[in-house]
């Protein structure tokens, strides 16, 4: 595992070589991170797989991230790995809502899931995708699930009808409403105003 | 006779097929008998695991973990606590550090039993599986013994683990791991040089070094094709780097070389249990910091401050500083991430599960293309596919 020293001399050789591209990298917990544009992804990374010192030749992962509080929303967090030279990298763009990431299947082929999964659970869409499917939901889906702004349990529920012999789709009915307990310690932990205090708060 | 174009045909593969390891299903476009594309369904099995735990303590999350590979639980467990760990800043005690590599070197067993078992029986050998599922069982009964549960054990647990194990235990472990290498031997009796056994498995699947890195494959799939590259050697975590084993290695990358690396691999496996169990001496076996671990039964039933100590750990949790981290660990079937991002409360913000087998699963077309339908069953097979931790 490459130590805190080399992975800064490697973030400073990434920084200087793609200075118009990413923000300055930075070393974290023994982690690299580099912040990208979300047009030149597939510029940084070609330049991180083919260069001699970066040689991450395998793209461990791509995930979404949901910051609804922040101007563009979405982190997409690509985790690339070198065998050759035991390093691992993290590449982040940030976008809005209905912003277009160009595709990186063309340069490493187990993009394609990924980006599909991606596209599926927070819908960032990726230009040039040869087939940018929904993946892990229901065939029919409405919505991209793993957004904050969607709720944990869902718009529709399913069961079998028997009179219609078929499987049918229903709006989800709770027979309590969805509880969420934080527990925070109001001395502590809770940002807002809890229930009943909101003339103290006032006076 | 005049030459006749035939339309390529469409097969729809499961979801209910014994072959398919699951709720697998493939829509095969075929030219005869040779595939032509393979186009995965997955999903079927989609339990929304990452959103679940985005709405969970980060204790509460750790059972998640054991529905993912259901056939390996802990070694899931052990990526999601090491990721906690990074960001508390914590270092568990050597006592946990050695019970956590006992028990993912016996899910590794366990695992590997199943999955070469299994391709056996896909490709027609029965016999193995009846044999694997018997030692099987006995690890089940270990994991049992530590933490209660057959399978889904919520053992490892970030800050250590769930509780002490009894000496019997350990001797018992002893005891079963020196026979286990004969059963490893009648297993590799039947198959290694199984002409039938050959016949399916030799030249079928083939991916060279640098295909199975474009793909993303880990664990045996990239070792097999010539890689070594493991993550218990390069970047080794808990007691890995003091202890000695074997990286094995193949050339070819076909699902027999993996079954080949799958089978040396049990065998490194039990050389590490054995270390590990010379290695154990007594110690706690989690974090001494109240704020994180509960305390113990008994200093509970009389130490106020303990009493708050567990109510609050039980109802709010442990607050982690907000920070982001990427974990990994060398499971079974390859590397197994956990790409966490706190905001500092007590619940997870994200936390991106990075499973082997997904990436495995999406190069079926690639691997499957222009071999036959048999092919791309022995193919599906020597990916070692869980649902479980696919379809998350």
């Amino acid at each position: 595992m490459a130590d805190v020293q080399s992975l800064r001399e490697l973030g400073e050789r990434i920084g200087a070589a793609l200075k118009d591209y990413v923000d300055a990298p930075e070393v974290v917990r023994g982690e690299l991170i580099v912040i990208a544009r979300p047009d030149a992804i597939l510029r940084v990374l070609k330049f991180l797989r083919g260069d001699t010192q970066c040689a991450f030749e395998m793209l461990v992962d791509i995930c979404g991230a949901d910051y609804p509080d922040r101007e563009s929303r979405f982190d997409v967090v690509y985790h690339l790995l070198s065998v050759s030279r035991n390093q691992r990298i993290r590449v982040k763009v940030r976008v809005s809502e209905g912003a277009v990431v160009p595709s990186v299947t063309g340069l490493y082929s187990s993009a394609g899931w990924f980006e599909r999964e991606t596209w599926d659970l927070y819908g960032i869409y990726f230009s040039d995708h040869p087939d940018l499917r929904r993946i892990l939901t229901d065939y029919g889906f409405d919505g991209h699930p793993l957004r904050k702004d969607f709720p944990l349990t869902g718009y529709v529920e399913l069961r079998y009808d028997d009179e219609q012999k078929r499987v049918v789709y229903e709006p989800v009915k709770l027979t309590q409403d969805f509880r969420r307990f934080d527990f925070l310690s109001p001395w502590e932990g809770t940002q807002y105003v809890l229930p009943g205090d909101e003339k103290a708060a006032k006076s | 006779m005049s030459e006749r174009h035939i339309r390529s045909m469409t097969i729809n593969f499961g979801p209910q097929h014994p072959a398919a390891h699951g709720v697998l299903r493939l829509v095969l476009e075929m030219d005869g008998e040779i595939v032509e594309r393979v186009d995965p369904h997955i999903g079927l099995l989609h339990r929304g695991t990452e959103k679940l735990i985005e709405y969970k303590t980060y204790l509460q999350a750790v059972p998640y973990f054991d529905r993912l590979d259901y056939v390996a639980p802990m070694n899931q467990e052990h990526a999601f606590a090491l990721a906690v760990e990074r960001l508390l800043g914590i270092e568990v005690p050597r006592r946990a550090q050695v019970i956590r590599v006992l028990y993912s070197e016996l899910s590794r067993i366990t695992n590997h039993l199943l999955n070469i078992t299994t391709t056996a029986l896909d490709v027609g050998a029965m016999t193995p599986f009846f044999w694997g599922f018997e030692e099987r069982e006995r690890i089940m009964e270990f994991y049992e013994r530590a933490s209660g549960a057959r399978m889904h054990a919520a053992y490892f647990r970030p800050g250590g683990v769930a509780m002490d194990l009894p000496q019997k235990l350990l001797d018992d472990i002893g005891t079963w791991n020196k026979k286990f290498p004969k059963v490893i031997d009648e297993i590799d009796g039947l198959l290694t040089e199984n002409r039938i056994f050959k016949q399916r498995t030799v030249d079928i699947g083939k991916t060279s070094a640098a295909e199975a890195l474009d793909w993303g494959f880990t664990g045996p799939m990239l070792r097999a094709s010539g890689v070594a590259w493991d993550l218990r050697r390069a970047e080794p975590y808990e007691i890995y780097s003091e202890l000695e084993f074997k990286v094995p290695v193949g050339t070819n990358g076909d699902c027999y070389e993996r079954y080949l690396v799958r089978m040396e691999e049990m065998r490194e496996s039990v050389r590490l249990i054995e270390q590990c169990l010379a290695r154990i001496e007594p110690g706690p076996v989690k974090v001494q910091d109240n704020k994180i671990t509960p305390p113990s039964r008994a200093e509970m039933k009389h130490s106020m401050e303990a009493l708050i100590h567990h109510f609050k750990l039980f109802t709010e949790g442990y607050h982690v500083p907000a920070g982001e981290t990427y974990a990994a660990v060398e499971a079974p079937k390859g590397e197994f991430g956990v790409y966490l991002v706190s905001d500092g409360s007590n619940k997870p913000y994200r936390c991106k599960i990075r499973a082997p087998g997904f990436a495995h699963l999406q190069s079926l077309d690639f691997m499957s293309r222009g071999y036959m339908l048999a092919d791309a069953v022995a193919n599906l097979a020597s990916m070692d596919i869980v649902f479980g931790e696919i379809d998350r």
